[in-house]
């Protein structure tokens, strides 16, 4: 997308957003100049930066672990066809459990604090990671290794030289999708088990009827959100872009 | 610069490569019964030898290939390759272009065709050289630092066949090399393969579709039967090494290729079901 298309995006989602407010009322939907000011008051007011820290650092932890295990699961069950057979069915159908069903489980594990929500944040995201991962691996044409196998390549130096980069279009794309899942979960995880962070912000919001706030919260992770999926995506086309 | 240099072809005799009563059955598969997909096949080729293989489409000429580069292992038989055995490994000094497009999409051109001379741990400066002198011989200078995708499948291939070559192997197994090229393209594709078989000494297995090809270029034409393919004649052409596609005047050339043409018509009838149309 040109910048210039993404930018008539925007100015389409503010003014629908606006007509949205006219429509609705102020008191169920805030208007976006009023919702852009409480975000800027939210980033000046110095006791938001604890919770703004402690959200992205739970994050960037569930992100982490969701990439490590997810891209190990997803390349060592793609390089064996038959284990890849069966796990991908398996790991589908774990995709389609709604995960708050595993919530209470993993309180119990954890406990309430960074734990938990860092666990809730990454199972989100390792099964599409390693879904991606695995059908990235077993979708490589055959004639690329094989031509490793001419040059008479180790297998080291073939998954390195050419596996990887054969499938990382594929890869980069599940890591795309993985994180969104991630930030959800992370977020809905410090809603039910965690005294800081914006989801327990917006929780507390929400309960007190606060609209400011939780359009304020909103509005600061869906540009976060976003920002870094239109820098994941230009990398995605980036590379499927040669494929 | 050139492409010459492949260290000539070992005193192992006349022969460079052998088969012996070579054959391969896919193994079955589920609902997939096992398919005898080729031979058994006895062949010897002489080192510097340019051999053309053609048959009906389906007959086992891929899979030839692949037996012979040590990319699949044979159901019954052997083959060796100077001198040693080769069964499922690939052995040094083997080149190979495939049928199908295997150009890596995800490097330029260049990188491409350096890709082998880099795995062997070539010098830079060398990997340049041979790099850019393949890369013109192949017609692809203006090509460079573009990307497989940006290119015609002709150009794709060519890129294969340049990788392969800056390699200099001393047994060089090519699969429709010119498969995805226009009448003009291919003769001229085919001079210069000429050019480079002189040059470097090479023995040169080349499997076609087109017949005129396989008679201008081979010194012998192996001509297959429907699958499980076999070898039903061996047609030796007899040009001299010095030769390029103005022998297609030749009078020779026309009753070589109709020889031809008249084992394989039969065959490739067989090898589409109609066997009752020949004769
Ligand atoms: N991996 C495989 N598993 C099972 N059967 C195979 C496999 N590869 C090839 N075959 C079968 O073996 C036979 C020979 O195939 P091959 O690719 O060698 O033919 P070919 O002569 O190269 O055909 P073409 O001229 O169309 O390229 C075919 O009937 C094909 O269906
Ligand atoms: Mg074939």
């Amino acid at each position: 997308m040109k910048a210039r298309d993404s930018l008539l995006l925007i100015l389409i989602v503010v003014a629908a957003w606006q007509v949205f407010h006219w429509i609705v009322g102020d008191i169920a939907l805030r208007s976006p100049l009023v919702t852009a000011r409480h975000a800027l008051a939210l980033l000046a007011d110095p006791g938001f930066w604890p919770h703004l820290r402690e959200t992205l650092l739970a994050f960037a932890e569930a992100f982490a672990i969701a990439m490590g295990i997810g891209l190990f699961i997803g390349l060592t069950l793609g390089a064996s066809r038959l284990a890849g057979d069966v796990a991908e069915p398996i790991l589908v159908a774990l995709y389609s459990i709604p995960k708050v069903t595993l919530y209470p489980v993993i309180l119990l594990i954890f406990g309430i604090g960074m734990p938990a929500k860092v666990a809730f944040g990454a199972i989100h995201g390792i099964v599409p990671i390693s879904i991606f991962a695995l059908n990235a691996i077993r979708n490589i044409n055959p004639v690329y290794l094989r031509t490793g196998q001419v040059l008479r390549m180790s297998p080291l130096s073939a998954t390195r030289k050419i596996l990887i980069p054969a499938a990382l279009p594929e890869i980069v794309t599940g890591i795309r999708v993985g994180f969104s899942l991630t930030l959800i979960g992370t977020l809905l995880g410090e809603m039910f088990g965690a005294q800081r962070g914006l989801g327990h912000m917006l929780l507390q919001a929400m309960t007190r009827h606060n609209m400011d706030a939780i359009m304020a919260l909103t509005l600061l992770l869906v540009v976060f959100a976003a920002v870094v999926n239109a820098a994941l995506l230009s990398l995605d086309r980036h590379l499927h872009s040669r494929a | 610069m050139s492409l010459a240099g492949a260290s000539p072809a070992p005193a192992s005799g006349a022969v460079h490569v052998s088969l012996r009563g070579v054959s391969r059955i896919y193994p079955g598969r589920a609902a997939q019964p096992a398919l005898h997909a080729l031979g058994p096949i006895d062949l010897d080729l002489a080192p510097g030898e340019f051999f053309a293989v053609v048959g009906p489409s389906g007959c086992g000429k891929s899979t030839l290939l692949d037996v012979m580069a040590g990319l699949a292992t044979v159901s019954a038989g052997s083959i060796t390759f100077e001198g040693r055995s080769v069964n499922g490994a690939v052995p040094d000094g083997v080149g190979v272009v495939f049928q199908e497009d295997a150009s890596f999409p995800w490097l330029t051109v260049t990188d491409n065709v350096a890709f082998g001379l880099r795995e062997i741990g070539t010098p830079e400066a060398t990997v340049k050289e041979k790099v850019s002198y393949a890369l013109n011989f192949m017609g692809l200078g203006d090509f460079t630092q573009a990307y497989p995708a940006q290119l015609s499948g002709g150009m794709r291939q060519r890129v294969c066949i340049a990788r392969t070559l800056v390699l200099e192997p001393r047994l060089i197994l090519l699969d429709e090399p010119f498969g995805a090229l226009d009448q003009q393209t291919r003769l001229l594709m085919g001079d210069e393969l000429l050019r480079l078989w002189r040059e470097t000494g090479a023995t040169v297995l080349l499997i076609t579709h087109a017949l005129d090809e396989a008679t201008m270029l081979a010194d012998r034409v192996g001509v297959m039967s429907a699958r499980p393919g076999r070898f039903l004649e061996l047609v030796k052409t007899g040009w001299p090494r010095e030769r390029d596609s103005t022998i297609v005047a030749d009078s020779r050339f026309g009753q070589l290729t109709s020889r031809i043409w008249t084992l394989l018509r039969a065959e490739s009838l067989r090898a589409m079901g109609h066997s009752r149309i020949a004769r």
